[in-house]
């Protein structure tokens, strides 16, 4: 049987009200329940619904990457995917990363590494470069170049963040030797 | 976005029977496409039947010798998978060169075949556009057209499939496994996409309701000689403007077998076979290729800002056949432009 999220439909002329289920997302640990709307994307729940606003809205169409979150462990953009569709999934955001008081390797790498002018980008290079590293496939400054590359930075910061990568990259490296 | 209603298919018969009992409704795999077209308002599900965690998401080897690639296995396990790597290079190459990370990781290979065109007027609702509403009238000729198809197009449409992977499955010629009401059945990877003629709204030959379930390779993969070509505007992450996949098998320096598939020139993937049968008991020499290249696109029509796509497929096609004769690209995680 298909689970089936859906409303009665409206009587009297009246706007349908908006149709919304539970949808049960685990969240940086935490399991949670929205009432959400089938369309909602996986980034307005986060953003809207579960008040994490550090994953960003670009162009909302898979174009940018700063809403790059991780999906048990792997990146997506999160624009492009409906929340409903990740019940029982891991779902990791920035503030899932690390905290002020404790950044993440990547967190600390692209403060050290003055890896961003306006920020605005961050958490999805971020997001998008843990997955990276999750992944384990890029070695040389090409192979993070062209892995990064679905994550666009409008302020031309792509030096920093290369080193800021390529850093944690290789201390990654040595750790598993 | 708009209403829609939504479930979660538990299996195939499930999927397909849950998509008949809905007017207007559609499969959903990882939606890269189809949740943006929904957003533009091109495309309008009344009812979203998600697909992407049914259990046709394994690589596995098939008895005739060959692989099969489960439909809701993502575009970054299949391209990282390690006999695909091993035994299709040409197919992991293609696939590392479409989209990004991000976007392999959510798309499924079922859903990369039914992905839709990039065509700037099949995504602006506000002008005509007949793959989009059939009989408007087509936008792109006479318009901006610098992305839009040289081979195989018609008045009624210009525009070109996107796909990378496409591309080199063109080469490889699966057999793609479909279930739908009436049952199951497989369609061979040439039949799978159409050209526009005077139905450009129909993109491939599935019938009302009908999911792919997979893709089965055969075993020939062209290991030793491939290449994935790959010509965009930037480095990496854009649409190919021209794109080739090549599978040559080799006696020395005489070509024995070849396989030649073009992207982002055509309304499907563009397999040539006539100009395969050319490159056969062939040298492998400049001279070869550019007769087989000049073959190519002898019938090649130019709309204006996409003239220079027949003077770039003629180069890339040299390029690609000399690469793959010299075995010069291999497989890897990563596709670094094939040079």
């Amino acid at each position: 049987m298909s689970q089936l999220l859906t409303s009665a439909p409206a009587s009297g002329g009246l706007p349908a009200p908006v149709p919304t289920s539970p949808v049960r997302l685990t969240i940086n640990g935490q399991t949670q329940t929205l009432q959400l709307a089938p369309w909602t994307s996986l980034l307005d729940a986060l953003r809207e619904y579960a008040h994490l606003t550090g994953t960003k809205k670009g162009c909302d169409h898979g174009q940018c990457g700063a809403c790059t979150v991780l999906v048990n462990g792997r990146r997506i953009n999160s624009c492009l995917t409906l929340a409903v569709m990740h019940e029982d999934d891991d779902i990791t955001t920035i503030e899932g990363l690390g905290t002020p008081d404790n950044l993440s390797p990547l967190q600390q790498a692209f403060v050290d590494h003055d890896a961003f002018q306006c920020g605005y980008c961050t958490p999805g290079q971020i997001c998008s470069a843990q997955g990276l590293l999750n992944e384990g496939r890029a070695h040389s400054e090409a192979e993070i170049k062209e892995l990064m590359s679905g994550n666009l930075c409008r302020c031309g910061a792509y030096v920093g963040i290369l080193d800021a990568v390529k850093e944690v990259v290789d201390s990654e490296g040595r750790q598993e030797k | 976005m708009y209403p829609f209603t939504y479930s979660r298919a538990t299996d195939v018969a499930d999927a397909v029977r849950d998509k008949a009992g809905h007017d207007g409704s559609a499969y959903v795999g990882g939606g890269t496409n189809l949740i943006d077209l929904m957003k533009m308002n091109v495309e309008q599900p009344a009812h979203l039947v998600n697909v992407a965690k049914l259990p046709l998401s394994k690589i596995e080897d098939l008895p005739n010798g060959g692989l099969r690639l489960g439909a809701t296995a993502t575009n970054s396990d299949t391209a990282w998978n390690e006999q695909v790597k091993a035994r299709y290079p040409v197919l992991n190459q293609a696939i590392l060169a479409g989209a990004s990370p991000q976007l392999r990781n959510a798309a499924t290979n079922g859903g990369n075949l039914m992905q839709r065109t990039r065509c700037y007027y099949f995504y602006d609702i506000a002008t005509p556009c007949n793959k989009r509403e059939p009989g408007s009238g087509c936008s792109a000729i006479g318009g901006f057209n610098r992305v839009c198809g040289i081979l195989g197009t018609s008045e009624a449409c210009i525009a070109t499939h996107p796909s990378d992977m496409c591309v080199a499955l063109a080469a490889l010629a699966p057999t793609v496994r479909v279930s739908g009401p009436h049952g199951e059945r497989s369609i061979a990877f040439e039949d799978f996409h159409r050209l526009p003629g005077d139905q450009p709204e129909l993109d491939n030959t599935l019938t009302e309701g009908e999911l792919i379930t997979s893709l089965d390779l055969p075993e020939k993969g062209f290991a030793k000689h491939f290449a994935y070509l790959k010509l965009r505007d930037r480095h990496s992450y854009a649409f190919a403007l021209v794109s080739v996949a090549v599978g040559l098998e080799m006696d020395g320096d005489t070509i024995t077998e070849a396989r030649l598939a073009l992207g982002g020139v055509a309304h499907k993937p563009w397999r040539d076979q006539s100009a395969e049968q050319l490159l056969k008991g062939q040298p492998a020499t400049a001279e070869t290729f550019g007769r087989v290249a000049a073959h190519v696109v002898a019938n090649a029509v130019g709309r204006g800002s996409n003239d220079f796509k027949i003077e770039l497929a003629r180069r890339a096609i040299v390029r690609a056949l000399k690469q793959a004769a010299e075995g010069q690209q291999v497989a890897g995680d990563v596709y670094l432009g094939g040079q």
